[in-house]
């Protein structure tokens, strides 16, 4: 006999309704039963409510749920490694589920596709965070998805690619030019990070957050640091959370503007990519006279930052400010004055709003498609409560969307960083971490959208890290994106996109 | 575009001197080219990157020789497409046990006479990465290496004066 669940209202009426697990800081987590973890499914697949993550740990299955007014954790204890399977309803979290059944050997019951995710048979050891059994590594083949029909070819791209980018299998499917099927297989650059992070003091464990995404050291370091601060009860100290926001803002800009000449690069307009590249250039060198590093990683630790900023430093921001307000309009004039640019980006590779919206693609990806979701307006982190920024959305979802996005959110991150520069508070750096126990979950956006952390600590020794990438969610929508459009696209796409290939395989 | 083109032509270039050849590197290459090799390839070389399971920082930097400041194509050193048109893989990350392969392969795919440079602490010896069940724990336990060049990540003019040391040697 099945229990009928009626459908909760939001996310704060179920917390009420379950009761907390006490010690999870800032939002709740609450343990629900097989029967409300279906109807949790059933409420996703509705649409009412965003999966922001799905993640394993010992005897238990953990999913963050988010509605329009906060974030909750459910919790599945699932002691004999089965569980239900949220993708038979809802899609996104397929790949997630994929990576748990690697790497914990939980089945989730009814696993649309239980083919492996980030486990390609070459480790030695199966399911390492489970019962880490010793197998022999064969490598064996990865059956793709099968795409039928006349005049169908295929063709492999990958792992290696052409240009300096980061390793993962493309399979389109074409005919004639026109992609009719693209099937990712990513997982190569798999490191095992959350294994390493299990048991890691809390100074190694920022090192590693540090490392999932280069180009994101700031955002996750940030993430990392803010949910063992949650777990822990600390606040760091006012000044900290400020000079974190003008590393994140740095680091923002650094990107945006590297993205923006990349994809006019792939659109064969140079001269674009090379100002761009200048402009990139200037942010880091501002970043290592301020900071001392030009990526400004391993400056963000829980409990505040490592070394405050020189007078030289501010001054090398503030003129790199300048530069990029002097010299940034011409560059997006002529990218919008640019036929020949715009008839290679505008309506290629759309992403349907609806899509967006259901994978809750989060970063340029949602919001050049209609989903208007930003961290630092919803997870409300200091500084950002007393900064004022504008969210720039639009509808159009093709690839001069997301450039589009970039260039206003370009504007956006000099305004933060002039407004930090002008009201950053003195005070102290860091505090001291009590050696107490907890968990705690953070959401920052970086520039590529919005990272996940959550921790569970006790006695300054991680117990279980779990770090979402903004790409879980945004690698599946590529393959809705370059439908129909022709292979030449798939760069422009792909870059458009700028999915990160270490921050998913972990 | 003719404004910015027009500025640009005032402005002069903002490429930089280059940085003098690494002499540790110097040392090391010193070693590893033979005569032969030197007279076949004159003095340009073509890299080919590969990422064996970088965290991406070390294909930023990377990125970053091809921009204006750097502009690694003064020296005749250039990025190609394919291992078959390289005479040097320039390697990144711990070599994750998923991308062995691939790199072994690349590898095997370039002609002779090849360099390998490893670049970044991690292709080093795995750096914060090693000792996971999913890394094999530096390019040398895969591919021969001629040269390390050490950071997390290198910065460009680190990278620069490691693969001009390399130029300079393999002249
Ligand atoms: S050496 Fe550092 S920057 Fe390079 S891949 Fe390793 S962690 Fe990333």
């Amino acid at each position: 006999m099945t229990r009928t669940i009626p459908a909760f209202e939001s996310l704060a009426e179920l917390a009420d309704a379950c009761g907390q697990v006490p010690g999870h800081e800032p939002w709740p987590r609450i343990v629900v039963d097989a029967a409300l973890w279906r109807r949790l499914g059933r409420q996703l697949a509705q649409g009412q409510w965003a999966l922001l993550g799905l993640w394993g740990d010992t005897g238990r299955v953990h999913a963050a749920l988010a509605d329009a007014e906060g974030l909750l954790v459910a919790t599945l204890e699932c002691p004999d490694g089965r569980f239900d399977s949220l993708a038979a309803v809802h899609p996104p979290a397929l790949r997630l589920e994929r990576a748990i059944r690697d790497l914990w050997g939980y089945e989730p019951v009814g696993l649309p596709d239980t083919r492996p995710w980030l486990d390609h048979d070459r480790w030695g050891v199966l399911q390492p965070h489970g019962a880490a059994t010793e197998v022999p590594a064969t490598g064996a083949d990865y059956p793709f998805l099968p795409a039928e029909g006349e005049s169908l070819h295929q063709i492999p791209v990958g792992p290696v690619h052409a240009g300096i980018i980061e390793p993962g299998h493309f399979r389109f499917t074409a005919n004639g030019e026109t992609v009719v099927r693209l099937e990712e297989r990513l997982g190569y650059v798999h490191k095992g990070i959350e294994k390493l992070l299990a048991g890691a003091d809390l100074m190694r464990g920022a090192e590693l957050a540090g490392r999932c995404s280069g180009d994101s050291t700031v955002a996750y370091a940030l993430a990392f640091s803010r949910a063992v601060e949650a777990a822990l009860g600390v606040e760091a100290p006012p000044r900290a959370h400020w000079l974190r926001a003008l590393m994140a803002e740095l680091e923002r800009l650094a990107n945006h503007l590297g993205d923006i000449g990349a994809v006019c690069n792939d659109a064969a307009f140079a001269i674009l990519h090379a100002h761009c590249g200048v402009l990139r250039e200037r942010v880091l060198r501002a970043a290592d006279a301020a900071f001392g590093h030009r990526l400004m990683r391993d400056r963000i630790v829980p409990g505040g930052i490592v070394g405050d900023v020189d007078s030289k430093g501010f001054a090398a921001i503030a003129a790199v400010i300048d530069e990029i307000e002097r010299r940034f309009p011409a560059l997006s004039e002529l990218y919008e004055n640019t036929a020949s640019l715009q008839d290679r980006t505008a309506g290629t590779g759309i992403l349907e709003p609806g899509l967006a919206a259901r994978y809750a693609a989060g970063g340029f990806v949602g919001r050049a498609s209609g989903r208007a979701f930003d961290a630092r307006r919803f997870a409300a982190y200091p500084p950002y409560t007393r900064l004022a920024f504008p969210v720039p959305v639009l509808k159009a979802g093709d690839v001069d969307a997301r450039v589009r996005i970039r260039m206003l959110e370009v504007d956006a991150s000099l305004s933060l960083v002039r407004q930090i520069l002008e009201r950053l508070p003195p005070g102290e750096l860091w505090v001291t971490l009590p050696a107490g126990a907890g968990e705690g979950l953070a959401l920052v956006e970086g520039f590529r959208g919005d990272v996940l952390a959550w921790v569970r600590v006790a006695s300054g020794r991680i117990e279980r890290c779990h770090l979402r990438d903004p790409s879980w969610f945004q690698w599946p929508l590529l393959e809705a994106a370059i439908d129909g459009n022709i292979v030449a696209d798939f760069p422009l796409c792909n870059k458009s996109f700028n999915c990160s290939y270490s921050g998913h395989d972990l | 575009m003719r404004r910015l083109l027009f500025d640009s032509l005032l402005k002069g270039p903002v490429t930089e001197a280059p940085p003098a050849p690494d002499p540790d590197a110097l040392a090391e290459l010193a070693q590893a080219v033979n005569r032969r090799a030197r007279e076949r390839l004159g003095r340009s070389l073509s890299i080919r990157a590969v990422d064996a399971g970088s965290c991406n920082a070390c294909e930023l930097e990377l990125h970053a020789l091809n921009n204006p400041f750097y502009d690694l194509e003064r020296y005749g050193l250039h990025f190609v497409a394919s291992p078959r048109h390289a005479d040097v893989l320039v390697v990144t990350g711990p070599v994750t046990k998923n991308m062995r392969e691939a790199l072994e392969r690349t590898y095997a795919a370039t002609p002779d006479p090849k360099w390998v440079v490893a670049v970044g602490n991690c292709a080093a010896n795995g750096g914060v990465f090693a000792g996971s069940y999913a890394v094999v724990g530096g390019v040398s336990k895969v591919v021969p290496v001629d040269l390390h060049i050490p950071g997390c990540p290198p910065s460009p003019r680190q990278l620069l004066a490691g693969l001009l040391a390399l130029l300079e040697t393999a002249r």
